[in-house]
């Protein structure tokens, strides 16, 4: 079975590695300590100290509060809202709703009709990244894309303890 | 007295094991599956536990046996779909018709033959037509729950000693079923009976021979017969080797050795899929929603089909606590009448196709992982229409669609356990589809279906950009063929194939991209031709930032006065149109008739020589802000052509420098630019909840198309879930509501509606 230090895993991360490391680790079975290994990569990388409980997506965590709550953050140190809610509903947004506005991103014949489809673009209020596009028509509501369990995850998945502010 | 048929049934012996017939092993084998949440009740694997070896050797000799025959078979066929891109699946099956072991290629249909063996068994074919040693039988009906018409099935039983030991099943993709329109996949059909030539689970031959009457009916029946008549011989060829190789493992290992494996085999996959969910993915819930265009409202067909209307996927993912996965598809709008329809097996076998290629990649795909896992598929939605007049002809338009998202929602989860290496933002949509038929360059009837499609857009992962021009959902060996044995096969000569710019969606690693070729009519007489493909609407979104692939559109010129420039030695149009915004096509001919268009799907027009159309296969969507791109990566795609200038610059944000039409980006100036566009995006944005209010006066004013409306009219009918979830997000007071009566388009075939049940 395969296993990778810190170093591999940041590399990872950085998206540095050459295909045939990726193919390989693609290939391979694999490896149980993943999580807590990435888990503290990424903790090392951010200017914060809340514990991650989660990586929750490109920028954003699930992070554990010293009063217990647990909070979808950015790595900007923007915090969302807390882990049950949507945090789109947090953050800023640009639809793509006309010809001209698709026009900035794609041909005309290969973008989008508005009448039919929007591109909804979730950008956080600090930093300005953008987490997360919808292509949805218009009306959809705002999609909450996940919502994790994660105390089954620690507790009965990896058998880890939660890591605690 | 005479006897009766009935008596005379009664004294034939049962052919499944232990004197039963197979409709009681079938209903056996469901109860103590569910009972116990094991297969066949196993609690324990002591074949493989107390001689693994020997289990695993049984195991190697079936699968690469069932992959051999698929290898070897093939070669029989002379469709290029079959021969080149392996459009062909091989399966071994239990007597009850539970996949053991299956080969590579379209494994979506390990379920649909499955669903062919199971419906012979429920409707008492032990008893009539009867189910013999040396049996051949043919199933294609989207109704049984194929995935569509062109995929044919020849079934096969395994008999020892007079017992039913399996079955073995082969599947080719045939060019042509004698639809409304030629080709695999038309367009044109809008129910069944438009949807070609069907096969209800028929004894085609008995003693290994076909019978003379089936060879005349289904070659008079489809256009393209020595496809259809090789690609037969090469089904019954790959049954008749996996035939021979179960009865020489029974020979060698010994009846009840075999039996036992096959019961523990499927035990074991769905013990895999299990601990593969473990490994892999976080418990929880996961959702994600599709949509297709289906812009009918102008195309020549009945006049309940002709309206616009979109196809609405949504699907939520939960991952117990006891890893089983369950896909929840509720608030899946009505089936239409369209080609686009699915089954509910070909929906979940498709999703098995999938998760071989991400959550489970190994050999090990049998019906154990069914057994693991539970859908939610909604009666009267486009996957499991409550009315057999539905037309499937065309259903993988929905079903890819439908699928990608469940690739997002599994990216999430393995993003959040660090796999980034198996993240995918989700798949091309395998279209257009470029179809026609008539006579070919040869004067033969005959059919095309332009399998270029097997090799769009992979989405881009966390890691590293999309695979360009290189893969399908729907066979993981991807291949786009070579032009010059479609050339041969084809009346259609190339005038190019050509990467388009931008086609994979922009992210900190793009998707893959996309893909046109362009065809020039040759040597035909009564040849028509049509596209199919998504148009106006992309049909995944990106994954954490990334955007969507582009959407479709197609090119056609008709009556071009291509032949004098060829004489005049003047240019032509060659290529891919790289830049539709500004088109050069158009430069290099005229044309009475030229279609630069959204409208994707088209049915039947005359194809005459030197007429012109283009096939554009998609890229992949992306992933993550593409202002985190690498700008030598930007670089690198603006000079090889794998996007415009312009985007390269105001998407990526990225400054360059050029010199002899080679761009040098300017480090130090796009690092300011992504600054100021950043900026931009804080300025000329919202807050969410303020976007959110305005959005809310859309919706009570019915401030939308009438498509987008009508689609929510369909789900509001079939779901009160997705009514009451859309209601509560917006705030929507409990009076409004969008029927479908009130929109003033066709709803021909509309039964179940809660809001008329309520009535």
């Amino acid at each position: 079975m395969a296993k990778y230090d810190k170093k591999r895993i940041n590399e990872l991360i950085e998206g540095t590695l050459e295909f045939y490391q990726l193919k390989e680790m693609m290939s391979s079975h694999k490896d149980p300590e993943r999580f807590e290994l990435y888990r503290e990569v990424l903790q090392d990388r951010v200017s914060w100290d809340d514990p991650i409980l989660l990586p929750y997506g490109l920028h954003l965590y699930i992070v554990q509060k010293a009063n217990g709550d647990r909070i979808v953050k950015c790595d900007c140190g923007h915090e969302f809202c807390d882990y049950k809610e949507n945090w789109k509903l947090h953050a800023r947004i640009f639809v793509r709703d006309t010809e001209e506005k698709m026009n900035e991103i794609y041909p005309k014949l290969m973008s989008p009709d508005p009448e039919w489809q929007v591109i909804r673009e979730y950008y956080c209020p600090n930093c300005a990244a953008q987490l997360e596009v919808e292509a949805v028509p218009p009306w959809y509501p705002i999609i909450l894309d996940f919502e994790p369990d994660i105390d089954t995850f620690y507790k009965e998945w990896i058998k880890k303890p939660l890591p605690k502010a | 007295m005479a006897k009766t048929i009935k008596d005379h049934q009664q004294t034939k012996k049962a052919i499944g094991w232990d004197g039963k017939t197979l409709k009681q092993m079938r209903r056996e084998m469901n109860d103590i599956s569910k009972e116990t949440g094991h297969y066949a009740g196993l609690r324990t694997l002591p074949f493989k536990e107390t001689d693994p070896i020997r289990f695993e050797k049984i195991y190697s000799k079936l699968r690469g046996g069932v992959v051999h025959a698929r290898e070897t078979a093939k070669k029989v066929a002379a469709s290029p779909i079959v021969e080149q891109e392996g459009e062909l699946c091989f399966s071994l099956y239990t007597p009850e018709a539970d996949s053991i072991v299956t080969s590579t290629g379209i494994i979506i249909h390990v379920g649909t033959m499955g669903a062919a063996i199971k419906f012979m068994i429920e409707n008492d074919y032990e008893d009539n037509p009867g189910i013999n040693d040396k049996d051949i039988f043919c199933n294609n009906d989207n109704h049984v729950g194929n995935v569509h018409t062109c995929d044919v099935h020849t079934l096969v039983p395994i008999f020892w000693e007079g017992e039913v030991v399996g079955w073995a099943g082969g599947v080719t993709h045939v060019i042509d079923t004698g639809a409304s329109a030629p080709g695999s996949m038309p367009m044109g059909p809008v129910q069944r009976y438009d949807d070609g030539y069907q096969v209800t689970c028929r004894k085609i031959g008995q003693n290994d021979t076909l019978s003379k009457d089936w060879i005349l009916e289904s070659t008079r029946s489809v256009r393209a017969v020595k496809y259809w008549t090789l690609d037969e011989k090469t089904r019954i060829a790959g049954c008749h080797m996996i035939r021979d190789l179960v009865l020489d493992v029974i020979k060698e290992e010994g009846v009840d050795n075999y039996k036992q494996f096959i019961r523990e085999i499927i035990e074991d996959g769905r013990r895999g899929f299990v601990n593969q969910v473990k490994t892999m993915l976080i418990p929880g819930k996961y959702r994600q929603a599709s949509f297709v265009d289906i812009p009918f409202k102008d195309l020549d067909l009945p006049s309940f089909a002709k309206l616009n209307t979109i196809i609405h996927t949504p699907s939520e993912i939960t991952v117990h606590k006891d890893a089983k996965l369950e896909i929840d598809f509720e608030g899946a709008n009505r089936w239409g009448w369209h080609p686009f329809n699915a089954t509910p097996v070909s929906i979940t076998s498709g999703i098995w196709v999938m998760l071989s290629q991400t959550l489970v990649p190994n050999d090990r795909i049998n019906d154990g992982a069914y057994y693991a896992s539970k859908f939610g598929i909604p009666y009267g939605s486009w996957f499991n229409p409550d009315d057999i007049r539905s037309a499937h002809s065309n259903t993988w338009h929905a079903l890819v669609a439908a699928w990608s998202p469940l690739w997002r929602g599994l990216s999430r989860a393995y993003f959040g356990r660090g796999y980034l290496e198996e993240v995918n933002a989700g798949n091309a949509h395998t279209s257009n589809w470029l179809m026609g038929g008539g006579y070919d360059q040869y004067g033969q009837l005959s059919a095309m279906n332009s399998f270029e499609t097997s090799s769009c857009g992979v989405g881009a992962s966390a890691v590293q950009d999309g695979i360009s021009h290189s893969a399908a959902l729907w066979n993981p060996e991807g291949d786009m063929g070579d032009m010059e044995i479609w050339e041969l096969l084809e009346p259609l000569i190339f005038l190019g194939r050509q990467i388009l710019p931008g086609s994979g969606g922009a992210g900190k690693y793009r998707g893959g991209n996309g893909w046109q070729s362009l065809r020039l009519g040759w040597g035909a007489k009564e040849w028509t031709m049509f596209v199919a493909g998504a148009g106006v609407m992309a049909t995944d979104c990106g994954l954490m930032g990334g955007y969507p692939a582009s959407s479709g559109y197609r090119f056609q010129a008709n009556k071009t006065n291509i032949k004098e420039r060829i004489a005049k030695g003047l240019p032509l149009p060659l290529g891919g149109d790289v830049d539709p915004d500004n088109p050069i096509y158009e430069d290099n001919m005229e044309a009475e008739v030229i279609h630069r268009d959204r409208q994707a799907v088209s049915t039947q027009e005359q194809f005459g020589d030197y007429d012109v159309i283009m096939n554009y296969l998609r890229g992949g969507p992306g992933f993550g802000d593409p202002l985190e791109r690498n700008p030598k990566q930007v670089e690198s795609d603006l000079n090889e052509k794998y996007i415009l200038l312009r985007y390269a610059e105001q998407v990526y944000g990225c400054v360059f420098v050029e010199e002899n039409g080679v761009y040098t980006v300017d480090l130090k100036a796009t690092e300011e630019k992504r600054k100021e566009i950043r900026k931009q995006r804080l300025e000329r944005s919202q807050p969410v909840k303020e976007w959110m209010q305005e959005e809310r006066t859309k919706i009570m004013n019915e401030d939308a198309s009438i498509q987008v409306r009508h689609m929510y009219a369909q789900s509001f009918a079939l779901s009160e879930k997705f009514t009451d979830e859309f209601k509560d997000f917006w705030n929507i007071p409990e009076e409004w509501m969008i029927y479908e009566d009130d929109l003033g388009v066709p709803t021909l075939g509309a039964h179940i509606n809660r809001f008329k049940q309520k009535k």
